[in-house]
């Protein structure tokens, strides 16, 4: 029987029927692989089931097979946006098992490395989370534009520094693998003068937009409660009026010698997100000015170089390490039982906690918006898989 | 609420001693006492702040859960942990407690096998939902070929 080109079908739709969207796992926004199975009344959602694991590797098995020496250049793959930070996680749990001396150098090093890679790692946030808000921002990716390229002054500091852009192998247990190279100084204060005024060009840029306020402003709330049940941390749980910050909270490496503001904001939405991230990019900027002012002299490791794999031996036992990386707690759990190789590894993924408030805020808001949560979050999928 | 007040409170309504675990507070349970300790560690010693939860696998001993609380507040940390008993995989779930758990016990069965009783959605979050077995355990070998692809 032909079929009439012509015959209008209509369909009943009062808004009231549930419909199931796929978001993901390869969607734009997702910076990753995730997939989001959204249950929506209209245009709105009313239920989310976040599916993850896509990216996942298995690291802690992968852990338990690779020695003290082998693992941290694998750490860094982790959370491979902010890989100084994971790669100093790791290497600060072995140095609490076995109590290794970290030279003050290396120490200053190590705080230069993790302030650098948070601005590179809020630069990348600010930028995809700009595209993902779209059209509304003047033309999709012009922010994201200008902030990738701030961060590749970063990462050309840091393939200066480590030969690598993007997955370093700078952290080794009792210091770090590379001193700075001649000038290198210079060159970072000149990165962080350009960065420092694009920040205000970027700000001006976005707080002037009524667009943007209107998809930021009392979006995604986590009240504290909410918060601090789920676990998030970093600019998350800034944002919703807790101040805890790890570099205040258990101050590692060398953080207590430096001056700086830990931000808190109230509000809970994207927009006290985004004003915690942009005032965490000045007060790193801060925090490596003073470094490189007060960068004592003396050796970088408390180790001699790596001659085998199997050299680092911790006695049994357990240990904790936490730091403040550009997304939150990043966290290593190691037990050892006194071999060359750990016998459990656990990661404690910024992300992964952080991800896991969205089934909880995500209800009630529209499609758009979960794009807009979503970046606001700033997941990374290496880091939530593992 | 001090960690020298949080172990004495700890003591008298547990009768365990906590240890100093790197300035946390060890706390090692009975199977059948975590979810009161959970609610006990949540509600009277505020620790609001559900960090992250484990296990580990001890081989013969069987499995050990262990989770870290904090009270942002006081600065307090406490690391609870309970050995199941060789064989026993069930365990408490501590949602009703924390909403955080969920994940965190998700991750946990999945990686282990350990089996959350009350936990409102029990299903693996890492691998796929056909996946055999636990990678974490001990006893599941590095180089468990993948099943054929379905």
């Amino acid at each position: 029987m032909a079929v009439d080109a012509r015959q209008i079908v209509e369909i009943g739709y009062g808004g009231s029927e549930r419909l199931t969207m796929n978001m993901g796992p390869q969607h734009p926004s997702a910076h990753g692989v995730f997939r989001a199975v959204l249950t929506l009344e209209g245009e709105t959602v009313v239920a989310v089931d976040a599916v993850i694991g896509y990216l996942h590797r298995c690291h802690e098995k992968l852990g338990e097979t690779l020695t003290y020496v082998q693992y941290p250049s694998i750490a860094s793959k982790t959370d491979y946006v902010a890989a100084m930070t994971s790669e100093l996680a790791y290497v600060s749990a072995v140095e609490k098992l076995g109590t290794f001396e970290v030279p003050k150098r290396a120490q200053y090093l190590r705080v230069i490395a993790a302030e650098l890679q948070r601005i590179a790692s809020h630069c990348l946030w600010l930028g995809t989370w700009c595209m993902d808000m779209g059209g509304a921002l003047g033309g999709g990716a012009t922010v994201f534009l200008y902030c990738i390229r701030e961060r590749e002054l970063i990462l050309d500091r840091f393939e200066e520094l480590t030969g690598a852009r993007l997955l370093y192998g700078f952290h080794q247990v009792g210091g770090t693998r590379y001193d700075v190279p001649a000038g290198w100084d210079a060159k970072v204060r000149e990165t962080l003068d350009v960065i420092e005024q694009r920040i205000d060009e970027y700000e001006a840029m976005l707080e002037g937009n009524p667009f943007f306020l209107a998809r930021a402003r009392g979006v995604g709330v986590i009240s504290r409660a909410l918060a601090e049940e789920v676990g998030v941390s970093g600019p998350l749980i800034r944002g919703s009026g807790v101040s805890y910050d790890i570099r205040r909270a258990e101050p590692y490496s060398s953080y207590p010698d430096f001056d700086f503001r830990v931000p808190v904001e109230t509000a809970g939405d994207c927009y006290a997100r985004y004003r915690v991230r942009m005032v965490e990019f000045r007060e790193s900027i801060k925090i490596v000015r003073q470094a490189l002012d007060g960068l004592p002299a003396g050796p970088i490791s408390s180790r001699p170089g790596v001659k085998s794999v199997g050299q680092i031996r911790v006695p049994k036992g357990e240990a904790y390490a936490r730091i403040e990386g550009a997304r939150g707690e990043v966290g290593c759990y190691l037990v050892s039982d006194g071999g060359p190789k750990p016998y459990r590894m656990k990661w404690r993924g910024a992300s992964f906690s952080n991800l896991a408030v969205l089934p909880h805020i995500i209800p009630g808001h529209k499609v758009a918006d979960v794009v807009a949560i979503m970046g606001s979050v700033d997941p990374v999928f290496g880091e939530v898989d593992r | 609420m001090t960690s020298a007040d949080a172990s004495a409170r700890i003591r008298e309504r547990f009768g365990v001693e906590p240890t100093a675990e790197g300035g946390a507070l060890g706390v090692a349970l009975p199977r059948e006492r975590w979810l009161t300790f959970g609610r006990f560690a949540s509600d009277e010693l505020g620790c609001r702040y559900f960090n992250w939860l484990s296990a580990i696998d001890w081989k013969d001993q069987g499995l050990e859960v262990l989770c870290r609380v904090e009270n942002l507040d006081a600065g307090l940390v406490v690391t609870a942990r309970t050995k199941l008993g060789a064989g026993e995989t069930r365990c408490a779930s501590l949602v009703p407690v924390w909403r955080g758990a969920d994940w965190m016990e998700r991750e946990c069965y999945d990686m282990f096998g350990v089996v959350f009783e009350g936990h409102p959605d029990p299903r693996r979050i890492l691998l796929a939902e056909d996946w055999e077995g636990h990678p974490l355990r001990k006893n599941y070998a590095v180089d468990t070929p993948l099943a054929p692809y379905r």
